[in-house]
């Protein structure tokens, strides 16, 4: 990119600080994510993550080691996101009420790190969660997402800020959000994988929030810029991709799952495009998660609703309750 | 304009208006997801209005509909208010014949919570669900099985 074109984005930012007025919009979507964010508020103290325990002890030294590590890996990203990630973004809004949707994001991606540390303190000895960051700070893949996505946060563009943030919401922490899904499944770990589902659910809001902005400012950019940056996104896109193959190597190879740890990336790749307004990548035939796996995300995700195809299992019709107009009542 | 109708010029679906067929009805926000994908289907297709300001948007055939569900939580505030205003009109709601959902499975018990209560309270089957703007595989399939699902509603009629 050159500095012409990324100065055309940067004209629009508040270059004062105003009283913020929440019954003057610019744009209502701010105040629709916003109040979606605070009724999804939860602390991990909600949680009762001490009911994990003796199903942690039926882990194997090798699974809690995995399982350690896997959560120091997500600490960092969360880490990134709340301590650069949202408030570059920041930096960049358009509007009074994005910046103070960002600061909900980066307060809450500090929950997130923080819940790690309770589920280490609740389960774990402390040397082994030592000896777990001390392997998250010297593990190459893990390094280089960290920098892909940092590079990108400190560079100029502000349009690939958001890509770059995107990526890390929607697509970088399910190599990790896999494994308390696979012990869930597993009926283990079925507390924690309560609270990671929690912060699964914040981090779709947040993908989905970043992206449309991105896809307002993309909209206002020349037709040459538009592609650029679509290109752009898509070669960091499999940069990340590779990384994270190798990362996940890194982790699973010892229990066997890589490749069904792959399958999960593909799909959220794609939803993560997706939150940018670009088209899926990954065709279905890679994007075939584990039916259990995707029942641990969503309990209802893995019946079969295609009626069109004549499968369908279990769509809903027909219990016979009667419509009236109160039932819809706001 | 009070709906924006959508006919691809290109479209290779041979679903005409009339008695035997049936359009889709949707609602989306400003994001633009379900537009997009109601946009890729090349069906006949009316968007129901964001804007409470707008009037009501009032149907008079058979029709499908699509309604996306965002963000977790529970029952309340699934069903987006502007969908919940276009089937408090009785006629309208009386021409549902199915509903089509969208979502994100990372909302969880939500994940398209929205269309199952539309398909419930209306005892009409949920046709399809999808995530975001839907991939390729979903188009297909949706478009596909809409057009033999007005035929086999058409057949009925009928017999």
């Amino acid at each position: 990119m050159t500095t012409a074109q990324t100065m055309q984005d940067k004209a629009p930012r508040l270059s004062r600080v105003d009283a913020i007025n929440w019954n003057r919009l610019q744009d209502d979507k701010d105040l629709e994510v916003w109040n979606r964010l605070t009724s999804n508020f939860w602390l991990p103290e909600k949680v009762p993550l001490s009911n994990d325990i003796p199903s942690w002890n039926t882990l194997t030294a090798q699974e809690q080691q995995l399982t350690i590590r896997v959560f120091t890996g997500l600490t960092l990203l969360d880490t990134i996101q709340s301590s650069v990630g949202a408030p570059v973004l920041m930096e960049d809004a358009r509007t009074p009420h994005e910046e103070a949707v960002y600061a909900n994001i980066a307060f809450m991606e500090a929950v997130h790190a923080r819940s790690y540390s309770s589920i280490f303190s609740t389960l774990c000895a402390t040397r082994d969660v030592d000896d777990a960051f001390r392997w998250s700070e010297e593990n190459p893949p893990l390094q280089a997402k960290a920098e892909l996505i940092l590079d990108r946060y400190r560079g100029d563009d502000p349009l690939m800020r958001k890509v770059a943030s995107v990526f890390l919401e929607s697509f970088l922490f399910y190599s990790g959000f896999y494994l308390p899904m696979y012990w869930s499944s597993h009926a283990k770990l079925t507390n924690t994988a309560d609270l990671i589902r929690l912060i699964i659910r914040d981090e779709a809001v947040h993908g989905y929030y970043i992206g449309y902005k991105f896809q307002q400012a993309l909209a206002e950019a020349s037709s040459e810029r538009q592609q650029a940056v679509k290109d752009y996104a898509y070669e960091l896109l499999h940069e990340l991709y590779d990384n994270e193959v190798k990362y996940t190597e890194s982790l699973y190879d010892a229990v066997g799952l890589t490749e069904d740890v792959k399958k999960f990336l593909h799909y959220n790749a794609n939803k993560a495009l997706m939150n940018l307004g670009f088209e899926a990548l990954f065709p279905s035939s890679v994007t075939d998660v584990d039916p259990t796996i995707m029942a641990a995300l969503s309990p209802s995700a893995d019946e079969n609703h295609d009626f069109f195809s004549g499968s369908g299992s279990s769509y809903v019709i027909g219990k016979a309750v009667a419509t009236e107009d109160e039932d819809w009542a706001f | 304009m009070l709906a924006t109708h959508l006919h691809e010029a290109d479209s290779e679906v041979p679903c005409k208006e009339g008695a035997a067929s049936g359009e889709i009805v949707y609602f989306s926000t400003k994001s633009g997801n379900t537009h997009r994908f109601v946009e890729k289907l090349g069906l006949p297709a009316t968007r129901i209005p964001l804007s409470r300001d707008e009037p009501l948007l009032k149907v008079d055939a058979p029709y499908i509909l699509v309604v996306p569900t965002y963000g977790g939580g529970g029952v309340e505030g699934a069903v987006p208010g502007q969908v919940i205003r276009f089937l408090n009109d009785e006629h309208n709601r009386s021409l549902i014949r199915g509903v089509i959902a969208s979502g994100n499975t990372n909302f969880g018990t939500a994940y398209c919570l929205g269309g199952r209560i539309v398909a419930d309270k209306c005892r009409v089957p949920l046709l399809y669900r999808f995530e975001l703007l839907g991939t390729a595989d979903d188009v297909a399939k949706v478009r596909k099985g809409v057009n033999t699902f007005w035929k086999h509603e058409a057949w009925k009629r009928q017999a």
